[in-house]
C-alpha cells in the first residue's frame, strides 16, 4: 500500500458525490428538473478528462526530452484513461440531451467539437499501435499528443464560446455557469471534480504498474 | 509535490471561467411549480437508489483494489528474481 492516501481520498470524494450529489436539495428549475444533478457526473467527467491530458501532456514533454519509456508509459496510460472519461462524458451528455434538449444529438458546436476531439484520440491509440519500434512509437506518440491537446483546448473550450451553443456559458446561453453562484451545488461539484480525477490517475497508474511488469518479462524473454 | 502544486493551481483557475450570470436564489429551491422527484423522496425509494450507485462504485473500487494487488504481488516476485 504505498502512499495510498490520495486513492481513499478519491473513494471517499466519491460516495460523498453520490450521496449528497443524489440527496441534497438543489435548485427547482424548469426543464432540468432533477437532471440538474448530472453537473456533478456528466460534466465532472470532462474536468477529469482535461486533467488526465494535461498530466499526459505533460509527461509527453518529459519524455521527449529524456527519452524514458517510463514517462511513456505515464502519458499513453493517462491519455487512455481520459479518453475512457471521455467516451464516458458524450453518452451520458447524449443521455442527457435527450431529456432536456429534446434530442440525443442537436449537432450542438459543443458536441460536434467534443466528438471530434474524441476522434483525434482514438487516431492517437491507431497511431501508436501501427509503429512497431517501441522509442519511435513512444517519440511519435508523444509529438501527436501534444499537439492533440493544442487543438482539443481551443475546440472544446474556445470555438463552441464563439457561436451559439445549447451548452452553458456558450454565445447565448449562459446556463449552468449561473450556477457559479450557488455555493450548495459547488459543494458537491468540485469534491466530484477532484475525486472522479484522482480515480481516473489511479485506473491509469494501476496500468502504467501493469505495462512496466509487462516490459521487465519481454526484456527478460529476450535476454533468457 | 511539484504535481500537487499544478494540481491546486489548476483547480483554482477554474473558477475564472464565469461568465453572464443568472443569480440562483433561495426562491429556486422552493419552486413548486417545477416538477421534481418530490414523490419518489417522499416514499424513501431514491436511498435505494442510493444504495444501489453506492454498491456498484464500491464493487468498481474493490476490483481495481484487488487488480492493484495482483500487479503488486507480480512487481515483488520479478524483483525478487532478479
Amino acid at each position: 500500500m504505498r502512499q495510498s492516501w490520495w486513492k481513499i481520498l478519491a473513494v471517499v470524494l466519491l460516495l460523498y458525490t453520490i450521496v449528497a450529489g443524489l440527496l441534497m436539495d438543489v435548485p427547482r428549475l424548469p426543464i432540468l428538473n432533477e437532471t440538474i444533478r448530472a453537473l456533478h457526473f456528466h460534466v465532472t467527467m470532462w474536468f477529469g478528462m482535461i486533467l488526465m491530458l494535461m498530466v499526459s501532456v505533460y509527461y509527453s514533454f518529459r519524455y521527449l526530452r529524456s527519452n524514458n519509456l517510463q514517462h511513456d508509459d505515464m502519458a499513453i496510460e493517462f491519455t487512455n484513461a481520459a479518453i475512457l472519461f471521455g467516451v464516458l462524458g458524450i453518452t451520458t451528455g447524449m443521455l442527457w440531451a435527450k431529456f432536456t434538449w429534446g434530442d440525443y444529438w442537436s449537432g450542438d458546436p459543443k458536441q460536434n467539437a467534443s466528438a471530434i476531439g474524441l476522434l483525434m484520440y482514438f487516431a492517437y491509440l491507431i497511431l501508436r499501435n501501427s509503429l512497431t519500434d517501441v522509442q519511435q512509437r513512444a517519440r511519435i506518440g508523444a509529438i501527436y499528443n501534444i499537439f492533440a491537446f493544442a487543438a482539443f483546448i481551443p475546440l472544446i473550450f474556445v470555438l463552441p464560446r464563439l457561436t451559439d451553443s445549447l451548452h452553458p456559458g456558450n454565445g447565448g446561453n449562459p446556463g449552468f455557469n449561473a450556477y457559479d453562484l450557488d455555493s450548495k451545488l459547488r459543494m458537491v461539484f468540485y469534491p466530484a471534480i477532484i475525486g472522479w480525477t484522482l480515480f481516473g490517475a489511479w485506473i491509469a497508474t494501476v496500468r502504467v504498474r501493469m505495462r512496466r511488469v509487462q516490459r521487465v518479462l519481454e526484456d527478460q524473454l529476450i535476454n533468457s | 509535490m511539484k504535481k500537487l502544486i499544478t494540481l491546486v493551481l489548476l483547480l483554482a483557475s477554474l473558477t475564472v471561467l464565469a461568465q453572464e450570470k443568472i443569480p440562483v436564489t433561495e426562491a429556486d429551491y422552493g419552486n413548486n411549480t417545477v416538477e421534481m422527484a418530490d414523490r419518489m423522496r417522499a416514499d424513501g425509494k431514491i436511498y435505494v437508489l442510493v444504495g444501489i450507485i453506492g454498491i456498484i462504485f464500491t464493487g468498481i473500487t474493490v476490483y481495481l483494489v484487488s487488480t492493484e494487488r495482483k500487479i503488486a504481488k507480480i512487481e515483488k516476485s520479478i524483483t525478487t528474481q532478479k
